[in-house]
């Protein structure tokens, strides 16, 4: 008996090449370009009108590429049919007011042609399964949302398209549907967030696809968006002498000074205890050192203002 | 299309206000059919019997039943304009789409509900009046009863082009209320092609001819009114009133024609927008 060993590929579950929309004048996406990999928690990053809401409305069968073109999986079946295997919620949630959940849940299935059997299960999985008889209409925002995410998890996707899930939410809501995302990043599914809220991304995502007027700024690890090893904040009796020694030293690049606190950036990795050591050797002793990374909306700020 | 069929019956049916239209345009007919097929006594003055003015006879009765109840063809037409027209305002048409249904299974979805609409009504109306007429025909040989079936299919095709009209309407406007406006300026406008025709031809016979062509006037012309037809069998002297009811093939293939345009049409719409 022979047990043949699976070669470890990458499997990708959507390929985007060169899409670019249009209306009339204004260009939503301009030439766009990025691939999914299964199980990772992808987060699509821009301000309001940077594209977001078209990309994924291009690749969910709603809108109308102008240019380019994208497949799903393996690039051998139809938008429609991958649609199938896919979970996607956008904007608002949108059913039909006159149905319950139960009603509405079961219409998603004839749609994606999937048994009826996991409307009580994914009902549970959002808490809503003590409401399964009431009808869509009498729903909370926060309900519907989460009723939403019910239907997007029926077929068990192959992964999951949120766009701005926490959109108008108030702090409960949001902070349910959050667990309701990491519990599912958690299972294994893919996950593809949208959203201008960079909390919501930094919390959730491994990866990023940062946009700005219909254009990649940046896409890959979170961890790896800016070329940044982090830098030191710096509090010494001897102020002048500190910036004098930094001034020299090969590690740091630029300082800044803001009253007592000194600022200052990396060139080359170094750790706290490193720089603690040479500065005690130049006899200089901090009463302050914190070692940090810029946060995820200070990088977005720099790499946004960046063009 | 089973599938396609069941969604969309699911969508009407559990909808209140679609429901009570669907049951009012299958009932209504039946209930005038019924109520005008039965004796009416008014306060012994005088006796209304319809039955007596020989409407009810084998062939006639197909020409007359299913003249009468393509009026009740409005209930339906207003489900279907709102079929898709709260398929607009929820949102849930581009929910549908990226649930994995394809916009041609979409289109798909409404065509096949209205035939099946159809279908049912045609074959209600058929029975209908097939028991009517066995009650009150003075002939039941059954060469006489169904010489004129043809009614019927002419009744099931103009259903079928009528909702497909009001299918591509509701899909150009998205809003019910304006797309059964459309119909009332889609009537004004087969007048004023109707005139033009008669400004370039000169005479009413030729503007006729173009005006048949003409969505509504070429369902209209699939049953020709009977009135004319009961008077003539009533004064069957006066030569000037006869003209031509029958069925023929060329009107049940312009309206097939239209009914193919308009789904094709209401398919390269939604083919074309962005949702």
């Amino acid at each position: 008996m022979t047990i043949s060993q699976k070669p470890i590929i990458l499997e990708t579950i959507l390929t985007i090449n060169n899409l670019t929309k249009k209306f009339g004048r204004l260009t939503a996406v301009k030439d766009l370009s990025f691939t999914i990999h299964k199980g990772n928690v992808y987060g699509i990053l821009g301000p309001n009108g940077s594209g977001k809401s078209t990309t994924l409305g291009i690749v969910l069968n709603v809108v109308n590429k102008t240019k380019g073109d994208f497949h799903w999986f393996d690039g051998n079946t139809t938008t429609h049919d991958a649609l199938k295997q896919v979970g996607a919620i956008i904007e608002r949630p949108n059913f039909y007011p006159y149905m319950t959940a139960e009603q509405n849940l079961k219409l998603v299935c004839r749609i994606k042609e999937v048994d009826k059997s996991k409307i009580d299960e994914k009902l549970d999985v959002v808490g809503l399964l003590d409401r399964k008889h009431h009808k869509f209409s009498s729903y909370s925002l926060g309900m519907k949302q989460r009723l939403a995410i019910a239907s997007a998890l029926l077929n068990d996707p192959e992964i999951l398209i949120l766009d701005e899930p926490t959109n108008g939410l108030d702090p409960q809501g949001i902070h349910q549907i959050r667990q309701i995302i990491k519990d599912i990043a958690a299972s294994g599914t893919t996950i593809l967030l949208a959203s201008h809220l960079l909390d919501e991304v930094e919390k959730v995502c491994s990866h990023v696809v940062v946009l700005r007027k219909g254009e990649k700024l940046y896409s890959g690890r979170v961890d790896e968006m800016i070329n940044s090893h982090g830098f030191f904040e710096l509090k010494a009796e001897k102020h002048d002498e500190l910036l004098k020694v930094l001034d020299v030293h090969s590690n740091i690049g630029k300082v800044k000074v803001e009253g007592e606190l000194i600022t200052a950036f990396l060139n080359e990795p170094m750790s706290a205890s490193e720089f603690n050591k040479t500065m005690f050797e130049q006899g200089i002793f901090l009463s302050h050192l914190v070692k940090r990374k810029e946060s995820l909306e200070e990088q977005f700020l720099q790499l946004t203002d960046k063009k | 299309m089973l599938r396609l069929v069941q969604l969309e019956l699911q969508k009407l049916w559990l909808n209140r206000v679609s429901r009570i239209l669907i049951f009012i345009s299958f009932i209504l007919p039946f209930t005038v059919l019924i109520l005008s097929s039965i004796k009416i006594n008014f306060f012994n003055f005088f006796t209304l019997e319809l039955g007596e003015l020989g409407i009810f006879n084998f062939p006639i009765i197909w020409h007359i039943t299913t003249f009468f109840a393509s009026y009740f063809k409005f209930f339906f037409a207003i489900v279907v304009v709102s079929m898709i027209g709260n398929e607009y305002s929820n949102k849930t048409l581009k929910q549908n789409l990226i649930d994995g249904l394809s916009k041609k299974e979409f289109i798909l979805s409404k065509f096949y509900t209205i035939v099946f609409f159809s279908l049912a009504a045609t074959l209600l109306i058929g029975i209908a009046t097939f028991v009517i007429g066995m009650y009150y025909s003075s002939y039941t040989e059954a060469s006489i009863i169904f010489r004129e079936i043809e009614f019927l299919l002419a009744y099931g095709v103009k259903l079928i082009g009528f909702f497909s009209l009001c299918l591509f309407f509701g899909m150009l406007v998205k809003r019910s209320a304006f797309a059964l406006a459309f119909l009332v300026i889609l009537y004004i406008v087969e007048w004023l092609v109707f005139w033009a025709a008669y400004y370039f031809t000169g005479t009413t016979d030729a503007a006729f001819k173009v005006k048949n062509f003409m969505p509504l006037e070429s369902m209209y012309n699939l049953i020709n009114q009977p009135i004319q037809r009961i008077a003539m069998t009533k004064f069957p002297e006066k030569n000037d009133l006869a003209y031509d009811y029958a069925v023929h093939w060329y009107e049940i293939a312009i309206v097939l024609g239209w009914t193919a345009i308009f789904v094709s049409l209401s398919y390269q719409l939604l083919k074309k927008r962005d949702l």
